[in-house]
């Protein structure tokens, strides 16, 4: 397996202006990423796992710590690209323009990056929707188009922040199936923040366990072996499920028992 | 257009000619005065001879005669004198007061430095300002631009400011991630996604600008629409002088459907 980034010893501390209080968000994270896995990123609301991903796309910066990639980013590579909950999609651009604004800002010719973009839409199964605005589109079909945008800029890890948790639970099955075989096609590096069991079950191969106040590692669980498509029913499923709902459980215990004493 | 649609705008716009039967009636059964009012076809027929008033060198052409007489008439030099101080003069606050608004609110600096300055420009009453230019820049054109594009500024300033500051920050940070730098995310995604705000800004602005103009003129000028309401009504010209105010009327109208036409087309990505 390579290992294509390497998170040491990470932390992140905020100061909340309005508290006059310093929280710790992230502490001393250590963690591997490999090439082409879907890895998840599992806890309960407030862990930090988001401010994680913040860290990795490099829209935010550690307190101390750090975070390495083994490719370097430069102009014409991008090492991260996110998509967000809330979909971050251009509204006044058309889907194409909207895909094609990664290549865009790379300077890549007109035609050159309307064929690039054309292919991810293909993948994404939105053919047909090049000229639609985000505001014609369902939620389900924004989100692929932000997962198009992302992949046009051909970045080395894709990272997911809540992105189908928006979405209404028929919607959101479909999307977890086709991102799980984009990803198969893709072989790209996924990174997928979720704080739904059944989300980490059914897409992950490896499932970071995180700790709430200070985020830490709690655990990694590996479940690549499970074979796809998978489903929250069969057995070994299961098994997983019930260990993740009691560590979380915990977790969440936990964070409460402290929000009692405060 | 279809008669189907003639239709529907003429019954849309029929209480205006209900309006315009009321006024010409009360002229007609004597309810008011010519004096205070004179009647409906009375100005339209005053506003037809100030159509065909201009005064030309006949060159003998008939059709190239009537050309340049049209535009040598009283309502459309007035008419011209107008428009073109109007537009300049928005056009110059749209381009300063969209940069000023959109740098104050990406720049702290700039917004330490002017947001004194704006807050207390904002409640001046702007026709205020108009003798005050014209003792510094005269009775032409250049002291009612100067008015137009100071009373335009500041709600142009505001929108494009509030635009560029409630701009969503996960498309900031989208594009930041896809590598956009500063200079290029301004330009593709702070402006456009300001746009909505910044264009109902100037629309605003658009409306300030027609009253700025007409009083501007009024105080002092020697040609406009303003001058020619001041002027026919001093001189007891009252049929002349409605004939002039439906003339700004009518343009201020066309001007606001114009642009309400050209908002919505480029502002098509916000409709569902």
């Amino acid at each position: 397996m390579e290992n294509i980034c390497a998170i040491r010893n990470l932390t992140k501390v905020f100061f909340v202006e309005r508290t006059g209080e310093y929280v710790h968000a992230l502490d001393r994270i250590d963690l591997d990423l490999n090439r082409s896995e879907f890895l998840i990123l599992l806890g309960p609301s407030g862990c930090g796992k988001s401010t994680l991903l913040f860290m990795l796309s490099g829209l935010d910066h550690p307190t101390s710590g750090e975070i390495t990639f083994t490719e370097k980013s430069h102009d014409n590579k991008r090492l991260t690209c996110t998509v967000f909950q809330e979909y971050a999609l251009f509204p006044w651009r058309t889907v194409i323009d909207n895909v094609a604004f990664g290549p865009e800002m790379r300077r890549v010719r007109k035609r050159a990056r309307y064929r690039e973009a054309e292919r991810y839409i293909e993948l994404v199964n939105l053919t047909g929707f090049e000229t639609r605005f985000p505001n014609e589109l369902s939620g389900g079909m924004r989100q692929r188009v932000a997962l198009a945008r992302a992949l046009a800029n051909d970045p080395e890890v894709i990272l997911f922040d809540e992105p189908l948790a928006a979405l209404d639970a028929q919607t959101r099955r479909v999307l977890q199936t086709e991102l799980v075989s984009i990803w198969s096609k893709t072989k790209k590096t996924f990174v997928y923040v979720t704080h739904s069991l059944e989300e980490a079950v059914l897409l992950g191969e490896r499932i970071v366990l995180m700790s709430s106040r200070p985020g830490r590692v709690k655990e990694i669980i590996d479940i690549a072996d499970i074979p796809r498509p998978r489903s929250t029913t069969n057995e070994r499923e299961v098994k997983v499920l019930a260990m993740l709902a009691e560590h979380i459980a915990a977790e969440v215990d936990k964070s409460m028992r402290r929000e009692r004493e405060l | 257009m279809t008669v189907r649609s003639t239709i529907v705008v003429l019954w849309r716009y029929a209480p205006i000619f209900i309006l315009l039967a009321a006024w010409q009636m009360a002229s007609e059964l004597k309810f008011v005065p010519d004096s205070l009012l004179p009647s409906f076809f009375d100005v339209v027929h005053r506003w037809l001879e100030f159509l065909a008033d201009g005064e030309i060198a006949k060159s003998g052409t008939f059709l190239w005669d009537a050309v340049r007489s049209f535009f040598a008439s009283t309502v459309v030099t007035n008419t011209a004198a107008s428009m073109w101080r109007g537009m300049v003069g928005l056009g110059l606050s749209i381009i300063l007061g969209v940069t000023l608004g959109i740098a104050m609110a990406w720049f702290q600096k700039l917004r330490d430095f002017f947001e004194p300055i704006v807050m207390i420009s904002y409640p001046i009453p702007k026709p205020a300002l108009i003798p005050i230019f014209i003792i510094w820049l005269g009775l032409g054109h250049i002291s009612k631009i100067a008015v137009i594009f100071a009373g335009c500024l500041i709600p142009i300033v505001i929108s494009a400011f509030n635009g560029a500051r409630g701009v969503d920050r996960y498309l900031i940070w989208s594009a930041r991630n896809m590598g956009t730098r500063e200079g290029k995310l301004l330009w593709r995604v702070v402006v456009p996604a300001s746009l909505p705000d910044i264009l109902s800004g100037i629309r605003m602005a658009l409306a300030i600008s027609f009253i700025l103009l007409v009083s501007s003129e009024m105080l002092a000028a020697k040609s406009g629409l303003g001058f020619l309401i001041f002027f026919l009504g001093e001189s007891g010209e009252y049929a002349g002088m409605f004939a002039a105010v439906l003339t700004i009327t009518l343009l201020g109208f066309f001007a606001d459907r114009a642009y309400l036409t050209i908002m919505r087309r480029i502002l098509i990505w916000r409709e569902e």
